[in-house]
C-alpha cells in the first residue's frame, strides 16, 4: 500500500530562532576592511538598508531537515510511473548528473576568453550538428531555455523570414489545430501573430478541407505537432506540407512528441521548416519539478541566417563564438543557454548512440500500444479516434462515460492513481477530448509496470461503479488530501507569499 | 506485447508513417559508449576548460562566480525533487510547491514586494516580460531604458518588446558619475511612457541613487517603475519596494547557483500586491490554500487561468518549463544564510570589491572606476592612458593564469579601452592584490 511522507512541515519562516544561521562565509581581511573603511559612509545614505529582510534564522541541520521532508512529499520519474501524456517523463541516467555537476563545467563564465572555454564549446558544436541529424535541418540553435521558449524563437523566425522578403505586414497569421499544446498559439500570439485555429478531423488528424480553407496570403506558418496530441501520425503530412508551403508559409514542428520518431523519420525530411526540440522530454534530463529545460531550435537551410547570436562555429583548430549574423533576430535571453541540461543530452545519446536512441522510439510505441490496447474495453473508459489505429508515443482516454455513469470525472481518476503510488495521467488535454486521460509511458517502464498501471485503471473503474465515494475524495495517501485550488486563486484569500499570508491574515482575521 | 496488440513486429506500428520517411540507413551519430567511457570522455573534455577553480576569475557581467554551499548541492539532487514535472497534482507534489512557495517568499522580503512568480529563465527575459506586463496594464507602447544596460538584457528586450510593437528609448546618463540623467528623462517620459526601467546596481557596478526622483518622474507620467537588482545586493542596500517600484526583475542565479558556463540562470519577477499587476504575471505562481476539509494548510498553483494551458493565445506569457530547480536552489542558499548572511555577504562582497578599487586605483596608468559612485560588486577598469586595449590586458593576465574582466569597449565605445571587473566573497586579499600587481607591469611595460 502506498503512503507518501506526511510531515506536517512548517512553512520556513515558522521554522528556526533568531539569531541562527547556517553558512558561514568567507571572512573579510582586516587590511581589507581599513583600507575601504566604513561601508555606511561609501554607501549613500538613502540607499543603505535600514531594516534587514525578514527572512527565517535556521542552522545547518535545520535547513537540511527541513528540505528533506519536503523531498519526501515529492514524487518523481525515479519513485514510479509517471504517464504525463505530452511530458515524457523517462528516467534519467545518474551519470548525466554527475557530469553535469562538474566544477569544470559549473565554474565557467560566459565571458571567458574562448581559449579557456574550448571543452564545453567542442560539446556544443558537436550537439548541434546531432541535433540536426535527428531532427534533418541544417543548423541548430541550443539558446531557448524551454520548450516554450523555442516556440517563441521559432514564430520570430516566421517572422523575420517573413519580414525579410517584405511581407510581414501582411503575413500576420499563424495556424494551429485545435489539439495543440497551449503553448502553441500562446507563442505565435506574443511573436506577434494571429492566431486561427482550424478544427481536427473526425480521424483526430489535421482537417485538409478545413486547412485549405484558412490558408491564404496572410499565413506565415502552421505549427503542428506530429505525432499529434492524440499520439497519432498525422498521415497527410505530405499534403499538409504541400498546402502550407503552397500558400507561402512555413511549416513549424512541435516537438514535444520527438520521442517516437527518433531515429526513425525525421521532421525535416517531412518538410518542416523549424523544429524545436525539448531536450527535457526526448533526451531525458530530469525535469526538476519545472525546470530548468532546453529547448534547442532546428531549422533549414534558408532560415539559418535569422538564428539568434552567437553560433558556435569550429574552424578545423579551434572553437568560436560567431556574433557575424546581421540578418540574426537578435537574442532571447542571456548567454548561450542552459549549458547544464544540455550536457546531460550529450551524454545520453553518447550512451545510446544511434542504435539505441531507435529502441527507444520503438519501446515507447510499443508501450504505449500495449496500454492501449490493454486498457480497451475498461468499463466508462472509452478510447476515441478508432482504437483500431497505431499510436506512437501516447494515447488518450476518455472518462466521459464513467462521469456520466457514476459521477466519477477525469479529474476524480487521476486523484485516485496517486492512492496506488502512481502518478496522474495528464488530464483535460487534449481539448478536443471530454475528460481526457492523456498517457504516455515512454520506454522506461517494463511490462509488469505497465500491467499494474493497467490493473489500477481497472480496479479504480470498478470503485466508482460499487462506491464512488472513495473515488470522488481521493487521494488519500498522499502528503496531503484534496486542496482547495479556488481559495489560492481568489483575491481575499491568495498568499502567494509568505508576507501576503500575514497581510490577508491581519485584514481578514 | 506485440502479440497483445495483434501485430507481428514493431514495424506494423509505423505503418501509418509514410514509407519514404521511414529511415532506411542508420543516421550519423556516434556509437554507444559505456558508462565509464561516457564519463572519461565528457570529464576530458571538460578538463580542457579553465574555470574559476583553476585560476582566479573577475568576471561577472550577468553570471557571477560565488560559492554554492554543500546542502544546496545536496537538496537540488533529491531525486524526489529533481526528476518531478510541473506540479500538476499538488497532492502529491507538496515538496516542490513548498519549497517554490518559500523561495518566492524570501525573494518577495528580499525586493520587499509581495508577489514573485517561482521563475522566469533569465533576467534578460524577465525584463522582456516586465516590458509587455507594463504594456498591458497601462496600454502604451513606450519602455525607458538607461543608456549603461546590460547589452545580452538590452538586446533581448528589443526582441519580447518589438513583438509586441513596444519601442524602447535609452537615456542617457552623467559622464562624471554614471547616474542616470535626470534632465534626459524628463526630455523623453511622457504620458506614452509605459515604464522607466533601471538597473541596480547598474551594468556598470555603481549604485544608483537617484531612485525616488527616477520612481517620482514615472509615476506622475502614469507609466510603471522597473527595477532590475542583483540580490546579493539586497541584504545591505535598499529594496526596490523601499523606492515604490511596481516591478522587480534580476538573476538569482547568484543565491546557490553555478555559472555553468551562463544557464541555467535564475529570472526573479516579482510585483506589488495590487490585482492589476498579480492578473498580467507571466508564469506559475505558487500559492498557500487549505484542504478542501480546511484541516490543513498546502500549496498549489495559483491564478492558473492566466497561462498558456488554459488561456492560450490569450495567456500573459507562454511560458510553461521554468528554471524550478534552481529555484529550489536558492531557497536552501536564502535559507542557510538568513538576514544575517545576506548582510554579511553584502558587505564581503562591497569590502572585497572596493578593496580592488583602492589597490587598482593606486595604478598610475590605470583609471577606476570611470564614475565617480559607490561600487557593489563590479566596477569599470580603463586602460586609455597606458595604451593597451583590454583585448591586451586579457591576454596577458591570462598569461599570468588570471581571468581578466569584461571587454566592454565595444559596447560603449564613448568609455574607451574599458573592462568590468567583478569581484565577490570568493575572492581573498591574495588574489585580488595578485591582480593589481599584473595590472601594474602590464600597464607600465608601454
Amino acid at each position: 500500500m502506498f503512503k507518501q511522507a506526511s510531515w506536517n512541515e512548517p512553512v520556513i519562516f515558522d521554522l528556526g530562532r533568531s539569531g541562527r544561521r547556517g553558512h558561514v562565509l568567507p571572512r573579510t581581511e582586516e587590511a581589507v576592511r581599513q583600507a575601504v573603511g566604513d561601508l555606511n559612509i561609501l554607501i549613500p545614505e538613502n540607499m543603505r538598508r535600514k531594516s534587514q529582510p525578514k527572512l527565517p534564522e535556521l542552522s545547518e541541520v535545520e535547513v537540511t531537515r527541513h528540505f528533506l521532508r519536503l523531498s519526501e512529499m515529492n514524487y518523481g520519474v525515479d519513485s514510479g510511473l509517471y504517464p504525463l501524456g505530452s511530458c515524457t517523463m523517462k528516467y534519467s541516467p545518474k551519470i548525466n548528473d554527475l557530469l553535469a555537476d562538474l566544477p569544470t563545467l559549473g565554474m565557467l563564465n560566459p565571458y571567458q576568453d574562448e581559449s579557456t572555454v574550448q571543452g564545453i564549446l567542442e560539446i556544443l558544436y558537436r550537439l548541434e550538428r546531432w541535433l540536426a541529424e535527428i531532427t534533418g535541418t541544417y543548423e541548430v540553435c541550443l539558446q531557448p531555455s524551454a520548450g516554450a521558449h523555442g516556440e517563441l524563437l521559432g514564430t520570430l523566425l516566421m517572422r523575420a523570414y517573413h519580414r525579410f522578403d517584405g511581407n510581414f505586414e501582411k503575413r500576420c497569421e499563424v495556424i494551429v489545430p485545435d489539439s495543440a499544446h497551449g503553448t502553441n498559439p500562446a507563442s505565435a500570439s506574443m511573436a506577434g501573430f494571429k492566431v486561427v485555429i482550424i478544427p481536427s478531423d473526425d480521424d483526430g488528424c489535421v482537417s485538409l478541407g478545413a486547412l485549405k480553407a484558412a490558408v491564404s496570403d496572410q499565413t506565415a506558418g502552421l505549427m503542428l505537432t506530429n505525432p499529434n496530441t492524440l499520439g497519432i501520425f498525422e498521415k497527410n503530412i505530405d499534403e499538409i506540407a504541400r498546402i502550407v508551403h503552397e500558400a507561402g508559409g512555413l511549416l513549424y514542428y512541435d516537438g514535444a512528441n520527438l520521442n517516437p520518431l527518433l531515429c526513425k523519420a525525421r521532421p525535416g525530411d517531412m518538410g518542416f521548416d523549424i523544429v524545436h526540440i525539448n531536450i527535457h522530454k526526448t533526451f531525458s534530463t530530469p525535469h526538476g519539478g519545472g525546470g530548468p529545460g532546453a529547448g534547442p531550435v532546428g531549422v533549414s537551410e534558408e532560415l539559418a541566417k535569422f538564428l539568434p547570436v552567437p553560433s558556435i562555429i569550429f574552424d578545423g583548430e579551434s572553437y568560436r563564438l560567431d556574433y557575424n549574423k546581421p540578418q540574426s533576430i537578435g537574442k532571447i535571453r542571456g548567454f548561450y543557454g542552459n549549458i547544464a541540461v544540455l550536457l546531460r543530452a550529450y551524454a545520453y545519446i553518447l550512451s545510446l548512440g544511434g542504435e539505441g536512441l531507435k529502441e527507444v522510439a520503438e519501446v515507447s510505441v510499443l508501450n504505449a500500444n500495449y496500454l492501449m490496447k490493454k486498457l480497451k474495453g475498461v468499463k466508462g473508459l472509452d478510447i476515441p479516434y478508432n482504437s483500431e489505429k497505431p499510436r506512437k508515443h501516447e494515447c488518450v482516454l476518455s472518462a466521459k462515460p464513467l462521469k456520466n455513469e457514476t459521477g466519477v470525472s477525469a479529474l476524480n481518476v487521476a486523484k485516485r492513481l496517486l492512492d496506488y503510488g502512481l502518478h496522474a495521467p495528464t488530464i483535460y488535454f487534449p481539448l478536443i477530448v471530454e475528460e481526457a486521460l492523456m498517457i504516455e509511458p515512454t520506454e522506461t517502464f517494463e511490462k509488469k509496470e505497465l500491467d499494474r498501471f493497467i490493473k489500477t485503471l481497472k480496479k479504480i473503474s470498478a470503485e466508482a461503479y460499487k462506491n464512488p465515494g472513495m473515488v470522488l475524495n481521493a487521494p488519500h495517501n498522499t502528503a496531503v488530501p484534496r486542496l482547495d485550488e479556488v481559495k489560492a486563486s481568489h483575491p481575499r484569500t491568495m498568499a502567494l507569499s509568505w508576507r501576503m499570508h500575514l497581510k490577508r491574515k491581519t485584514q481578514n482575521p | 506485447m506485440l502479440q497483445e496488440i495483434g501485430v507481428q513486429n514493431i514495424d506494423e506500428l509505423y505503418a501509418d508513417v509514410p514509407k519514404k520517411y521511414l529511415l532506411k540507413k542508420p543516421l550519423n551519430l556516434p556509437q554507444a559508449l559505456s558508462e565509464f567511457e561516457v564519463k572519461k570522455h565528457v570529464e576530458d573534455l571538460l578538463s580542457k576548460n579553465k574555470t574559476s577553480n583553476n585560476m582566479p576569475m573577475f568576471l561577472g557581467a550577468g553570471c557571477w562566480p560565488h560559492y554554492v554551499p554543500a546542502v544546496v548541492k545536496e537538496i537540488v539532487q533529491r531525486s524526489e525533487l529533481l526528476t518531478s514535472y510541473t506540479p500538476y497534482q499538488p497532492e502529491i507534489s507538496q515538496g516542490m510547491l513548498q519549497a517554490l512557495f518559500e523561495y518566492q517568499s524570501m525573494i518577495c522580503e528580499l525586493t520587499a514586494m509581495e508577489v514573485a512568480n517561482c521563475s522566469m529563465y533569465d533576467w534578460a527575459s524577465a525584463l522582456g516580460e516586465a516590458a509587455r506586463m507594463a504594456d498591458r496594464i497601462t496600454g502604451r507602447k513606450e519602455i525607458l531604458i538607461p543608456k549603461l544596460i546590460h547589452p545580452e538584457r538590452a538586446a533581448t528586450l528589443q526582441v519580447y518588446a518589438d513583438a509586441a510593437g513596444i519601442a524602447t528609448k535609452q537615456i542617457a546618463y552623467d559622464k562624471e558619475i554614471g547616474q542616470l540623467s535626470l534632465k534626459d528623462l524628463r526630455n523623453k517620459i511622457s504620458n506614452k511612457t509605459a515604464a522607466v526601467y533601471i538597473e541596480n546596481p547598474s551594468y556598470l557596478g555603481f549604485i544608483e541613487t537617484q531612485v525616488d526622483e527616477i520612481s517620482k518622474e514615472a509615476h506622475v507620467h502614469g507609466a510603471l517603475f522597473i527595477v532590475g537588482v542583483d540580490p546579493t545586493s539586497l541584504g545591505i542596500l535598499k529594496s526596490p519596494g523601499g523606492y515604490d517600484t511596481d516591478i522587480v526583475v534580476g538573476d538569482a542565479q547568484p543565491l546557490g547557483n553555478s555559472m555553468n558556463f551562463g544557464g541555467p540562470l535564475l529570472g526573479i519577477i516579482a510585483c506589488r500586491d495590487d490585482m492589476n499587476l498579480i492578473r498580467q504575471m507571466p508564469g506559475r505562481i505558487i500559492g498557500m490554500t487549505t484542504t478542501v476539509d480546511g484541516s490543513k494548510n498546502g500549496f498549489c498553483m495559483a491564478l492558473q487561468t492566466r497561462e498558456q494551458h488554459i488561456r492560450r493565445e490569450k495567456a500573459t506569457s507562454n511560458i510553461c518549463s521554468n528554471e524550478a530547480l534552481c529555484a529550489v536552489a536558492s531557497a536552501v542558499y536564502m535559507a542557510l544564510l538568513g538576514p544575517e548572511g545576506l548582510r554579511e555577504l553584502g558587505e564581503t562582497i562591497m569590502y572585497k570589491a572596493n578593496y580592488a578599487i583602492w589597490l587598482l586605483s593606486k595604478i598610475g596608468r590605470v583609471r577606476t572606476p570611470i564614475f565617480k559612485s559607490a561600487h557593489f560588486k563590479e566596477f569599470t577598469v580603463n586602460f586609455d592612458e597606458a595604451g593597451l586595449s583590454v583585448k591586451e590586458v586579457n591576454t596577458e593576465l591570462l598569461q599570468r593564469h588570471i581571468h581578466g574582466g569584461k571587454d566592454v569597449s565595444k559596447e560603449f565605445p564613448e568609455l574607451g579601452e574599458t573592462a568590468l571587473y567583478c569581484v565577490t566573497e570568493i575572492h581573498s586579499k591574495a588574489e585580488i592584490e595578485e591582480l593589481a600587481k599584473a595590472l601594474e607591469e602590464i600597464s607600465a611595460r608601454r
